[in-house]
């Protein structure tokens, strides 16, 4: 019962597969995700750049493409993904999908960072005839900061979660591990060290994500 | 400096309209020190965020400098506003930066080279008396250091016009008082014009040369606090007017006074010269009455003294009524107290 089949090389292979699908993905899902979280809170009713008809699109298409689950988007968008990278199996095909269902998620959860802002702050900024741009480079994002490490740290706990699912396209990871030798061979000891590795896993980024967000607060 | 001719303010929030402001206006000259006075809810804050156009007028005009802000364009606007500066009864410093970046932020905005910003935020730390406090963080100060460092930054772009909403409402009184001293400072040195905002008279005697006192949307009384304070007209004015001025009798007072025929209960108020001349004096050697004084109160404001008097004149009516029109000529303020109030006494 506690023997396993699987090398300590096969758990080292999955781990680093685990974080090159999580930290890509995040990276990715960021670069998009950032700017949609900017653009929502300043495009709408109210904001520095008000604009009803960007505001009108970006918002329900987050919402659309936030409600899929990411075991159903995995399946749906085969062929974007095939699209993309050539091939709908395996680690980068794995990533294609990641972005698609984490970068809408970081965008909803930028947004709600800067709206916390204290909104006398952009009246300060408003009354200084800050221009729109640097109300954000120059008021908005340095009051979110703390908090948009905490989103951030949230969207990469989501996507470890992601990445196991990502298995059933033979996305290797740690999720894949589990399922494929744990789950279908029935080896306790990869269920077990898989459940662990994600726990150090995600314990880790979340105590990494609350130390920053607390240095870079001070308050 | 600042003229705000008329102006309307209505507000659509779900198919719900308030007029907050029906037909505003008002005159600040350069070297005011305006204060504008008014219950929650009449309208003053929606007045001082026309003055730099945070809110635009629904009718109306605003007029900084003899400019229309309402035919600037966009960039104008942005441009007129580094003229004009602005502090919050919370502040709204940045918490994330240091007071030494607070203040430097609107210098940052127009892209000072650094040494420049190093230079003129060492100095106005130092004005406002926070030099020591340059590497802290907001959260580290108390309510009158953060107002000292929103007015630092305020002041950043040397304009020539502070706008001050509710600035000392969130402070204790001796941080209130050292607060305003700073604004009649920035006001003499700096020649800076002051439009402030509040619901507290004495803020008002304390430092305003100018009041107005607005009620639902309206201002229903203004002029020089001097004017003001010795003749309050509008009922909302004098009961402003009471909490920093005791004109009203004791009443141990009232209970003693017997309202008898031939007797006249007057409120008397002294301004600058009035005070001075031995008018009581010559009025009894010139009419043949007697009074009696009930009551006697002396006040400061803008370095003229306010004194204010309650007198029980006896003797026949028709030559009350000259002496009292000799009180006026001499400009002394009269006010009739109304007897009822005494009379539950003697009936
Ligand atoms: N942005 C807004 N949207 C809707 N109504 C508003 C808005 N701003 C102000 N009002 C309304 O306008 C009226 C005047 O508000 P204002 O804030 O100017 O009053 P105030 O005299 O400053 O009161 P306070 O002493 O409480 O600050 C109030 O009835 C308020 O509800
Ligand atoms: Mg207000």
């Amino acid at each position: 019962m506690f023997s396993t089949t699987v090398t300590g090389e096969q758990f080292m292979q999955a781990i680093i597969e685990t974080i090159q699908m999580v930290g890509i993905s995040l990276f990715v899902g960021s670069l998009i995700g950032i700017p949609f979280g900017i653009l929502l809170v300043v495009t709408r009713p109210g904001g520095v750049l008000e604009n009803r008809a960007v505001y009108a699109i970006l918002n329900p298409v987050i919402n659309i493409v936030r409600s899929l689950p990411f075991i159903i988007l995995l399946v749906a968008i085969v062929p974007f993904t095939r699209f993309i990278v050539g091939t709908s199996i395996g680690t980068s095909a794995a990533i294609v999908p990641l972005i698609i269902y984490i970068a809408p998620y970081i965008g909803r959860l930028v947004e709600n960072s800067l709206l916390e802002v204290n909104p006398g702050i952009m009246e300060a900024a408003e009354s200084m005839g800050a221009t729109p741009f640097q109300v954000i480079r120059y008021f908005l994002l340095p009051e979110a900061v703390g908090s948009l490490i905490l989103s951030l740290t949230t969207a990469t706990v989501g996507l470890i979660g992601a990445t196991a699912m990502a298995g059933t396209v033979g996305g290797g990871g740690v999720g894949d591990l589990a399922i494929v030798y744990g789950y279908q061979r029935f080896d306790t000891v990869v269920v077990i060290a898989t459940v662990l590795i994600l726990v150090v896993l995600v314990q880790g980024i979340q105590s990494l994500g609350n130390t920053l967000a607390r240095k870079i607060r001070r308050y | 400096m600042l003229e705000i001719k008329n102006v309307y303010k209505t507000f659509t929030r779900k198919g719900i309209t308030i007029e907050a402001l029906k037909g505003v206006s008002l005159k600040v000259e350069k070297g005011d020190i305006f204060g504008v006075i008014g219950y929650s809810g009449a309208g003053k804050s929606t007045l001082i965020r026309l003055a730099n156009y945070l809110e635009r007028p629904t009718e109306g005009q605003v007029f900084v400098d003899g400019f229309d802000l309402g035919e600037y364009s966009a960039n104008e606007l942005r441009e007129a506003k580094k003229n004009i500066g602005m502090i919050f009864q919370h502040f709204n410093l940045l918490e994330s930066k240091k007071v030494f970046d607070n203040v430097a932020i609107p210098l940052v905005l127009l892209k000072k080279s650094k040494e420049e910003i190093r230079q003129r935020v060492t100095e106005l730390l130092e004005f406002v008396g926070l030099s020591d406090k340059a590497g802290s963080y907001p959260s580290e100060l108390s309510g009158g250091q953060k107002q000292r460092v929103g007015i630092a930054r305020a002041l950043a772009t040397n304009p020539s016009l502070l706008l001050c909403d509710e600035a000392t409402s969130a402070l204790d009184p001796q941080t209130t008082q050292s607060i305003l001293q700073l604004l009649k400072r920035i006001n003499a040195e700096y020649n800076i014009t002051v439009l402030i905002i509040t619901h507290e008279m004495s803020v008002i005697q304390e430092i305003c040369n100018k009041v107005a006192v607005m009620e639902e949307g309206k201002i229903i009384e203004q002029g020089s606090v001097l004017e003001v304070f010795g003749h309050p007209r509008h009922q909302t004015t004098q009961n402003f007017v009471k909490t920093v001025i005791h004109n009203e009798l004791t009443a141990s007072v009232q209970q003693s006074i017997k309202a008898e025929h031939g007797r006249r209960l007057v409120k008397l108020h002294f301004l600058g010269e009035s005070t001075t001349e031995p008018v009581l004096y010559e009025m009894v050697r010139a009419y043949d009455i007697k009074f009696n004084i009930l009551f006697a109160n002396t006040t400061e404001i803008q370095e003229k003294t306010l004194v204010t008097m309650i007198l029980q004149f006896s003797g026949e009516a028709a030559e009350i009524g000259k002496a009292l029109e000799f009180l006026e000529q001499h400009e002394i303020g009269i006010e009739e107290v109304d007897d009822n109030v005494f009379d539950h006494s003697n009936r």
